[in-house]
């Protein structure tokens, strides 16, 4: 180091900094120009991308720290409305606290059931799984068919649940599964579980039925005893990718419970039991029109599920260690 | 075409043959054997019970409907409920015919649209490395995460700068850049062997016709993945915040206007009500079931890396 430095007197490490910048950018450049015709397949994609998905993110985030109520221009005003979020709106810590239950359950435990059942699938004849895939699948899929739900769990005598309670002299007299406060969130607990298997579980049977045949056989000869070690020593580790995409699907499935509370509780729900961030985003943002305290709200669920993701990834990461 | 012989031959393993799983596994037991058929029996039954309700409830007669104590199964199976819905349907306003258009145009141009852009770009990323192609990927994983709450304003005022709310592009652009079909094809064309498109560059093949000969033939399975999951996402939206001009709305909106909210159910219509989710579920199951096993080689290869 110290010869180049008397050889080459104006070499400051600055300089020395900017000759290697320029050498790759011109490098950077040159690799650009030799695959344009690859920028021209992604660009339509890519504006897209940037108009509809990423740039709206930006977008959300500038008017988060904004006043806006679409007929005014946004107005600056600093974190104002994180500060009201946190300190002056009961609800929205409601909110939160809903929400949180509802990732912390729905969450892991759909996560797990999509695991283990797709790892349950797995060893069956090929169109008994075919089957059994569809009949755990269906409910995602079904999009608004969820609404049954609203027969099964309603408040009247003629609710199915309710009918047969009463009939086996369970209960004497209906409950309001759907407006009692003390009873909403399990039951809204129990239909989100039952509609968010999701991709994460296909990706799950798919990834399963990919693992090498000679790991297993090689899994034998060194002393697996059970299935269940064999599921932790060969199988997790070997799935780590599909683990990880399920994680996605199930964060963004759990943070975002929304509709579901708005179809089967109303909204708002009775004293605010099962109203989620979403329902309070949905509430300033399309009800109220202020588009700022909305697009914080936004801000806010986004880096939670940001964050969360991470916190899985490395999780995931250490699995059959 | 020596291409043609390759076909089918690469990256993805085939699904397993059924065989006797006693005999290559001696590790397992009987009682776990026995815990797992009885967990798939309990929860099977839990998954699919609510739909077996919906799908019988859509053939039962009115009296059936409000019967104490309720029963899951139908005694009298009858048609009214569906007929009721074609008669409401038909004398509504808009014509019945014009809502089934309208969502039926909207799926299949935004998922026409959406194959075609996310293929091209999914190609580009998938095949080659050049500046910002990771990094373009990595956020694409990112926003898998997304969903449509977080940018729901701010698409909104473009759309409206755009010019296009109340008209069917308002739906159709942005779901151009639906993220998981982009994701799942890139992932899909990883496993299709880079020899298969040098030797085409050898015999001088651009880019397009490598793409469009080569490429997409063989991405058959993601295609149809990419179809589905993107019919899924327009077929159920009910778009009722981009799109105002009666005419021009969709299905799902219309359908649960003859519903009423669980809150305010319709007591006469329930049954009625029982035929619509029947028809709205129909079409994406079908979906599924048609093409599952499609879906599950394309899904063997969606593990993402951290």
């Amino acid at each position: 180091m110290a010869s180049v430095t008397a050889t080459a007197p104006a070499s400051t490490p600055f300089s020395r900094y900017l000759a290697k910048k320029k050498v790759q950018r011109a490098y950077t450049w040159n690799e650009m120009k030799k695959h344009k015709t690859l920028y021209l397949f992604l660009a339509p994609y890519a504006i897209l991308f940037t108009v509809f998905v990423v740039a709206p993110v930006g977008v959300s985030i500038f008017f988060s720290f904004t006043y806006f109520n679409v007929l005014e221009p946004p107005r600056f005003i600093g974190f104002q409305n994180y500060l009201n979020l946190f300190l002056a709106d009961d609800v929205f810590l409601i909110a939160i606290r809903n929400t949180l239950i509802l990732a912390l359950i729905t969450g892991p435990v759909g996560y797990i059931f999509a695991f283990l059942f797709a790892w349950f699938i797995n060893e069956l004849p090929r169109y008994l799984r075919a089957f059994v895939t569809l009949v755990f699948y269906a409910p995602t899929i079904a999009g608004a068919a969820f609404l049954i739900w609203s027969l099964i769990f309603s408040g009247d005598a003629f609710g199915y649940l309710n009918a047969f309670l009463m009939q086996f002299g369970i209960i004497n007299e209906p409950v309001l599964w759907l407006s009692n406060p003390q009873f909403m969130m399990p039951v809204i607990i129990v239909v989100v579980l039952w509609m968010s298997l999701g991709a994460g579980f296909l990706a799950f049977i798919a990834g399963l039925s990919t693992i090498d045949e000679s790991l297993y056989e090689a899994g034998l000869m060194d002393g697996v005893k059970n299935r269940w070690q064999e599921l932790w020593f060969i199988t997790l580790p070997n799935m780590q990718g599909m683990l990880m995409f399920g994680a996605v699907m199930a964060i963004m499935a759990s943070f975002a419970v929304g509709e579901v509370t708005q179809g089967l509780a109303g909204f708002p729900s009775t004293d605010y039991a099962v109203h989620t961030v979403v329902n309070h985003l949905v509430d300033y943002g399309a009800i109220r029109f202020e588009m700022g305290y909305a697009s914080a709200i936004a801000t806010i669920l986004f880096l939670a599920m940001i964050y969360t993701k991470s916190l899985v990834g490395k999780f995931i990461m250490k699995i059959g260690r | 075409m020596a291409i043609a012989t390759r076909k089918g031959n690469f990256g993805v393993q085939k699904t397993r043959k059924k065989r006797n799983m006693a005999v290559l596994r001696p590790n397992r037991s009987r009682s776990g054997d026995v815990f797992i058929w009885f967990m798939l029996a309990v929860f099977g039954f839990f998954f699919a019970f609510p739909l077996i309700f919906a799908i019988n409830n859509a053939f039962k007669p009115l009296n059936e409907l409000f019967l104490f104590p309720p029963r899951l199964f139908v005694i009298n199976p009858t048609l009214n409920n569906l007929q009721d819905l074609f008669i409401i349907m038909s004398r509504s306003w808009v014509t019945f015919s014009r809502y089934v258009f309208n969502t039926v145009f909207i799926t299949a141009a935004g998922t026409i649209g959406h194959l075609l852009v996310a293929s091209m770009g999914a190609y580009a990323v998938s095949k080659y490395e050049f500046p910002g192609s990771k990094f373009f990927f990595n956020l694409v994983i990112i926003t898998l995460m997304f969903s449509g709450f977080v940018t729901a304003i701010p698409n909104f005022l473009v759309l409206a700068g755009l010019g296009w709310i109340d008209t069917y592009w308002a739906v159709i652009i942005p779901h151009f850049a639906f993220p998981m079909g982009f994701f799942l094809m890139k992932q899909f064309i990883d496993t299709v062997p880079q020899s298969l498109i040098e030797s085409a560059k050898i015999d001088g093949a651009k880019e397009w016709l490598i793409y469009s000969r080569i490429v997409l033939p063989l991405i058959k399975p993601a295609m149809l993945t990419g179809m589905i999951f993107s019919v899924q996402a327009l077929w159920n939206n009910p778009q009722a915040n981009l799109i105002y001009t009666e005419q021009l709305k969709t299905l799902p909106f219309a359908l649960s206007q003859i519903v009423g909210s669980p809150h305010t159910p319709n007591i006469a219509r329930a049954g009625v009500g029982a035929a619509v989710t029947l028809v709205m579920m129909v079409v994406p199951i079908t979906l599924f079931i048609v093409a599952q096993s499609n879906i599950l080689k394309t899904m063997a290869n969606s593990g993402i890396k951290e």
